[in-house]
Order: C-alpha cells, then sequence, then structure tokens
C-alpha cells in the first residue's frame, strides 16, 4: 500500500469512530489531533505521524469530503503559522504536549508580540525588557509592542524582549511564551487609516513569566524569532490563486459591468497592470511546484513586494476608475474586524487597505535589500549596529 | 500667448500667504480637524469667517465694484496652497472659486468679448455676488466634484457628490433652463461618506422651478463651465499644498526616524525617492503658478494651462500622499497620524474636476495630439 493510501484508511477507520455528524466540533478537533491527523508532519504524539508534508493535503480531502469541521485555520493563522513551528523547533517536550494541542485545536488563540514604536524594520532593536527576578526567579517584563493582530483575542503570545542590554542587539534578545491574561497585559485597540482597527497596541507592565515559559536559550531569542519571521512571509505571500483570483478580480469585474466607465487610458493601464497580475499569479504557481520538487527558489523573497505593488496600483486605478464614486467610502465606524479580507468591501476600503502591504510583515524597501543581498549576492550596506552594545544605539 | 506667464509669488502673494498659514496654523492644526471631521461637523465656522471677511479671501476673484478685493486667481491659489499643506476643510474651492467665477460670467464682470451676457439675472447674479464677496454668504454648485468643463452636466432634481452643500447658504442649480439659486432651506441635503473626509459630499435635491433663476440656458452652461475650468485651475495649488506638506513631513521624519543605528532618511534608496518627489513638487508648482497666472490674465492659453497642471499636479499631490505613508510606515498607517487626511484628500482631488486622463484627452485636441484612428 502507498502512503496516501495508507493515510486514507487511517481517516476512513477515524471517521467511523468519531462521525463528524454526531461529534461536537471541540471533540472531533481534539480526537484528529490525537490520531495524529492534525498536520501529519508533526511527530507522533503532537498531532502527526512523522509523515511528509504534502500528504497533509490528502487527510484535508478525505475530511473535507466527510463533512467534518475543520479548526477555522484564518483566525488562528498566527498560531498554526508563526506560533507552532518555533515551539516545534525550539520547544522542550513539556511545552510542545502543553501548547500544541490547544493552538491547533483553536481553544487557545495566538498572537504576535514582536513589533515595537522603535523597532519596526530594525527588529532587533528591540527595547521591551525582561529582567529576572533573583538568579532562579521569574522574568519580569516591561515595555510596549505594537501591530499586534488578535491580541484581544488570544489567549497567548510569543514574546521577543531584552534580556541583556550590554550585548549587541541580536545577541541581547530572549524569546518567551506570555500569557495574554497576566494583570500586567493591557491591549488597546489600534485604529489604521481604514477606519478599523484589525491591530493592537499592546503594554507590558510588570508582566510575570515562569522561566519555564522561555523558548529556547537566554540570549538567543533572535535565533529563534528568525524561524517565525520565516513562516510569517511564507504565509503572506503564498496563497494560490486562480486567474483574476486577487485584486485585479474586483476591477475587472467593474470594467465588464460599466462600460460607461471606460476611458482608453485607463483600458492600457487596466490591460497592463492585468498582465503583471496574472505574471505573479504563474510566478506563484511555479515557486509551488518548485517547492513540490524539493528546489524552493528565491523568487518567494518577491512574491510579498510584487503582491504590495500590485495590489496597490490596482486598487488606486479602481478608485479612479470609479469616478464619482470613487469619492466616497462604505464606513469609517471604528470596528475591530475578527478576520481581514484584502478583497472585501469597496474599492477605497481596498485601496487604503493595501498601503499596509508594503510595511506589514517586512517594509518593500527591507525586502529589496534582502532580495538584493541575499538573492543576488551584492554586497551588503555598510552597517554600524551589529557590533555596538545594544544600550549604545543610536534612537 | 506671446508674453511669458509670471511664474513666482508677489510680495503681496507671500504677505497673503503669511496671513493665511498664520490663522490655519492656529485654528486647523490636524487633531482639530480629524475631532471635527469625525464629529460630523468638519467646518470651523470661526476660521471661514476670519479667512473669508477676515483675511478678504473670499473676494479675491471678485472686481471692487462687486464687493470684492479686485485681487485675482494668483492670490487665490496662494490661499489653496496654504489650505491643502493643511487639509483644512473650507467652502473655498467649491464657494470662493468655483461658484464665483460662475456668478462672475454671469454678472458680466470681466468677460470682455467672450461671453456673458444678455440680462435675465445679472442683477440678482451680481447681488450674490457682493454677498459672496463679502463672506456673509457661502454658495456652491450643485454638480458633483468629479463634474469637469469638458463634460456632460447632470441637470436631474439630485445631483449627488456634490462638495461642501453642508456649509452652503445658497447652491446654484444647473436645469435645463438655466441656472438656479436655491436657498438651502428649500434644499435636501443628504450627506454621503466621502472617502476624503475634509471634504463632505451630499446628494442634493431640488424642487423643479424652486429658487431664482439667475440665467438662461446657454449662459449658464458658458458660466458653469468658465467656474469649472478655473475651479480645475486653481485645485491644482491646492494639490501642490498637499504634496508640499507630505514631502516636508516625509522628510523631516525619515530625519529624525532611527533604524539600524542611523537615520532611516540616511539610505540612498530612500533619499532618491524624496529628491525625486522634490523635482516632481518643483514641477506641480510651475505648473500649478502657470495655470493661476493663465486664469489672473484670461490668457487664451487657460484651457491648455489648466489641463497641464490637472494632468500633471494630480500625480504628483498622490504619489506624494502615498510616499508619505510608506516611507512614514506604520505610523503613517494610522488613524492617529495625519498621513492619511492627506492621502485621502490627494485621491479625491484626482479625481476631483477631471481625472488626469480626462485632462490629457482635452490636451491631446489642444495640442493636436490626436489618438490612433
Amino acid at each position: 500500500m502507498t502512503e496516501a493510501a495508507e493515510l486514507r484508511l487511517r481517516v476512513s477507520e477515524f471517521l467511523a469512530a468519531h462521525p463528524p455528524a454526531d461529534t461536537e466540533r471541540g471533540a472531533f478537533l481534539s480526537a484528529r489531533y490525537d490520531a495524529g491527523l492534525a498536520w501529519v508532519h508533526y511527530p507522533a504524539g503532537l498531532g502527526g505521524l512523522g509523515a511528509a508534508r504534502s500528504l497533509q493535503a490528502v487527510v484535508d480531502a478525505e475530511l473535507e469530503a466527510a463533512g467534518a469541521p475543520d479548526n477555522d485555520p484564518r483566525r488562528i493563522g498566527i498560531g498554526l503559522g508563526m506560533a507552532a513551528p518555533t515551539i516545534l523547533a525550539y520547544g522542550t517536550e513539556e511545552q510542545k504536549r502543553r501548547f500544541l494541542r490547544p493552538l491547533w485545536t483553536g481553544e487557545e488563540v495566538w498572537c504576535q508580540l514582536f513589533s515595537e514604536p522603535g523597532a519596526g524594520s530594525d527588529l532587533a532593536a528591540l527595547g521591551t525588557r525582561a529582567v529576572r527576578d533573583g538568579a532562579d526567579g521569574d522574568w519580569i517584563v516591561n515595555g510596549q509592542k505594537v501591530w499586534t493582530s488578535s491580541a484581544h483575542l488570544a489567549r497567548w503570545a510569543i514574546l521577543i524582549a531584552r534580556t541583556d542590554p550590554d550585548a549587541p542587539k541580536h545577541h541581547g534578545i530572549t524569546y518567551f511564551l506570555c500569557d495574554m491574561t497576566d494583570p500586567g497585559v493591557e491591549v488597546r485597540p489600534l485604529r489604521q487609516i481604514t477606519g478599523e482597527a484589525e491591530f493592537n497596541e499592546v503594554f507590558l507592565t510588570g508582566v510575570r513569566i515562569p522561566d519555564d515559559r522561555r523558548l529556547g536559550p537566554v540570549g538567543e531569542g533572535w535565533k529563534v524569532a528568525r524561524t517565525t519571521l520565516m513562516n510569517e512571509r511564507v504565509s503572506i505571500g503564498g496563497m494560490r490563486l486562480p486567474r483574476e483570483g486577487g485584486m485585479i478580480g474586483p476591477v475587472a469585474r467593474t470594467w465588464r459591468d460599466r462600460p460607461e466607465l471606460r476611458t482608453h487610458e485607463l483600458h492600457q493601464r487596466l490591460l497592463t497592470l492585468w498582465v503583471q497580475a496574472e505574471v505573479a499569479r504563474l510566478t506563484g504557481e511555479r515557486l509551488r511546484q518548485q517547492l513540490a520538487v524539493g528546489q524552493p527558489g528565491p523568487e518567494g523573497s518577491g512574491m510579498k513586494l510584487g503582491f504590495a505593488r500590485l495590489n496597490q496600483e490596482i486598487s488606486g486605478l479602481e478608485v479612479e476608475l470609479r469616478g464619482g464614486e470613487g469619492l466616497l467610502y462604505d464606513d469609517w465606524t471604528m470596528r475591530r474586524p475578527e478576520l481581514v479580507d484584502f478583497t472585501g468591501r469597496d474599492a477605497g476600503y481596498r485601496y487604503l487597505r493595501s498601503k499596509g502591504n508594503s510595511i506589514e510583515g517586512g517594509t518593500s524597501e527591507v525586502l529589496l535589500n534582502i532580495v538584493a543581498e541575499r538573492v543576488l549576492a551584492l554586497p551588503p550596506e555598510p552597517r554600524n549596529d551589529k557590533d555596538v552594545p545594544w544600550k549604545d544605539l543610536a534612537r | 500667448m506671446s508674453t511669458q506667464p509670471d511664474l513666482l509669488y508677489s510680495e503681496a502673494e507671500d504677505d497673503l500667504r503669511a496671513a493665511v498659514r498664520s490663522l490655519v496654523t492656529d485654528r486647523s492644526d490636524h487633531t482639530a480637524v480629524l475631532d471635527r471631521a469625525e464629529s460630523g461637523t468638519p467646518y470651523d465656522d470661526g476660521l471661514w469667517q476670519s479667512l473669508a471677511a477676515g483675511i478678504g479671501a473670499a473676494g479675491l476673484l471678485v472686481p471692487e465694484e462687486f464687493g470684492g478685493q479686485g485681487a485675482g486667481h494668483r492670490e487665490a491659489a496662494v490661499v489653496l496652497e496654504e489650505l491643502g499643506r493643511t487639509v483644512t476643510p473650507a467652502p473655498y474651492l467649491t464657494g470662493s472659486v468655483i461658484a464665483t467665477e460662475t456668478l462672475l460670467a454671469l454678472a458680466g464682470a470681466h468677460t470682455g468679448a467672450d461671453g456673458g451676457g444678455d440680462g435675465g439675472g445679472d442683477g440678482e447674479a451680481a447681488g450674490l455676488l457682493k454677498e459672496l464677496a463679502a463672506g456673509r454668504t457661502v454658495a456652491v454648485l450643485v454638480l458633483p466634484l468629479s463634474a469637469s468643463a469638458g463634460a456632460g452636466l447632470p441637470t436631474g432634481p439630485t445631483v449627488t457628490g456634490v462638495a461642501d452643500a453642508a456649509a452652503a447658504d445658497v447652491l446654484l442649480v444647473l436645469r435645463a433652463d438655466g441656472l438656479y439659486a436655491v436657498r438651502r432651506g428649500e434644499a435636501t441635503v443628504e450627506p454621503l461618506t466621502p472617502l476624503d473626509l475634509t471634504r463632505p459630499l451630499a446628494a442634493v435635491t431640488t424642487a423643479e422651478g424652486s429658487g431664482t433663476r439667475l440665467s438662461a440656458a446657454d449662459q449658464a452652461r458658458f458660466a458653469v463651465r468658465r467656474g469649472l475650468l478655473a475651479g480645475a485651475g486653481l485645485l491644482a495649488s491646492e494639490q501642490l499644498g498637499v504634496a508640499e506638506w507630505c514631502l516636508e513631513e516625509t522628510v523631516r521624519y525619515t530625519r529624525d526616524r532611527y533604524q539600524f543605528n542611523r537615520p532611516v532618511g540616511s539610505f540612498q534608496a530612500l533619499k532618491h525617492r524624496m529628491a525625486q518627489l522634490w523635482l516632481d513638487v518643483a514641477g506641480a508648482r510651475a505648473a500649478a503658478r502657470n495655470a493661476a497666472d493663465a486664469l489672473a490674465s484670461r490668457s487664451t492659453e487657460v484651457p491648455l494651462a489648466v489641463s497641464v497642471a490637472q494632468a500633471h499636479c494630480s500625480r504628483v499631490a498622490v504619489r506624494a500622499a502615498e510616499e508619505c505613508v510608506q516611507l512614514h510606515a506604520g505610523i503613517g498607517m494610522t488613524w492617529e497620524h495625519p498621513a492619511h487626511l492627506y492621502l485621502k484628500r490627494a485621491k479625491a482631488d484626482e479625481i476631483a474636476l477631471g481625472t488626469p486622463g480626462h485632462h490629457k484627452e482635452v490636451l491631446a485636441e489642444l495640442v493636436s495630439l490626436p489618438g490612433p484612428l
């Protein structure tokens, strides 16, 4: 029997024991985790079977066909995409057992406490301090984090904080798992230019974190964080799209439905963007095919760049195309949406929201440097910040 | 035209700028603008009174015989630069430029041989003009903000996307048989949710036959087009002000913001972007001054100067605002930081009074560069 066939059999046995129609959602998801069918590439006992990552698709297809509930992956994207791979890579056995199961089932939502007002592109310069209360005591954390999605829903956070201000910035950071229900954690919505608050500011005042919730060694938090960040960029640029599946879709529909809005000038610009969107889609598809045969290409670093620029230009064109209607906005009411759909709502929202695409998860400027230096192997920018004690950096 | 346009600022224009800047700096800081916009009452009446009547900005386009300052478009352009720099919500472009220019055309002032007219309401128009010039009354044209001099104009009982109707005492309504002045109390003004929070839009409905007829149909269309043309020309100065603020603020921020142990503005990739923007803004200033000067001197080049200014300045303002958000990065995406007010104003201004694409089409004809057959 092939591995896939074996897996199908395993899924059908699981479904027989836990018929989705008769099993409560939470119980079903927990049982799925315990059966190793949550993420098959994770080790046995932690929701997986130690199988190839590509086999997850087999499991998902079988379960979907059987009408099984899923774990609402968009709601818990930070946990699944960023916290989980980092905990798996650096966690103690106890941490993995404690955190991965409720993370995967969605029982516990996670958020990410990385960016700070003074540490955006230069994340490693972060200034949130964690000081140990005695040689074997808890860590006491003080500082401010920003651009935290889901902070108001989260039970846990992945947190990086400065533990050694005398060391150069990359060496004095430690990675923690922070309890968002700690009394020292204050979450405030951060309203953005769209009028809504997708993100939060998080103020940490005397937050107490036991040492057994440190992830990885003291002072090596930057290395741990790189695992998290690599996974973030993969998840931002990596969605599979049908033709006209992204931001080009709504404007193409408007163009077809509203002949009275068409002009020659906009026509040429639309077609240029349409071609670019199609090429970006094909580039992504080619990247996925490379990954599938085990030859990851450097194009991955460029995907988010292209996606940001295209989203901005296309939505900008759409506002212009709509003319008088483009002067209107759907709603400025301050809300805290749980899910964000870049192509949702009206053209004005798409235009404003897409401005964030070249900032969030690494600015386009930083990503271009990464392409230039890591892909093209161009000489790096002269740096004077790497060997200086963090406390002596200009800010 | 054989004479060269004057593209500089006169001493009197500099003085006017200083007076307006001091007023808006005092009364129109970003927090106040945002707070008022959010409360649904974006206009500051006191500021308007000081600007319109105190400084006399409302009457800049109006000859002294109609109670105005007898200045001109160059001066009004300076006022708009300052209002653009602060994204101040005020019915200046709509009232003191577009509506005023329309009434001037009707009142026969300075129309020379190119139009004006055969009575039918000159007296009414002149009376209203005096009210406007003194800053006692605000009038706006009931046309979509996106309307342009070179395109069709709606005449239905309801017109949507009308800018500053909420600030107007009198609505100038274009109907099939002429232009009417309708008191706001006689009209229905229904606020819309605008992309640009600092320039309120409304759907305006007036009953057929309501108000006072100011002119016959042909004359009305001529006058309205003249108003829209002047509006488009001076909008370029507002866009210049928007772009200037965005560039200055971005330069200031990137000088002060440290990442990687250095000011982010010291990175060449960013410096070059701001330097390029400066070049574009310098061009925008020349184009905006040229449009204002052409309007002021009633040059035959007005349509060309206006369309050049619009085709260029619209894009420069949008790009400056987009770069402002991007180079501020995170903080530029927040509601608290004023960058979004400029982005929204710039994007709305791009559509206002004809898109750059529309103005390029106008130019294609004016300079004999027709499209393919």
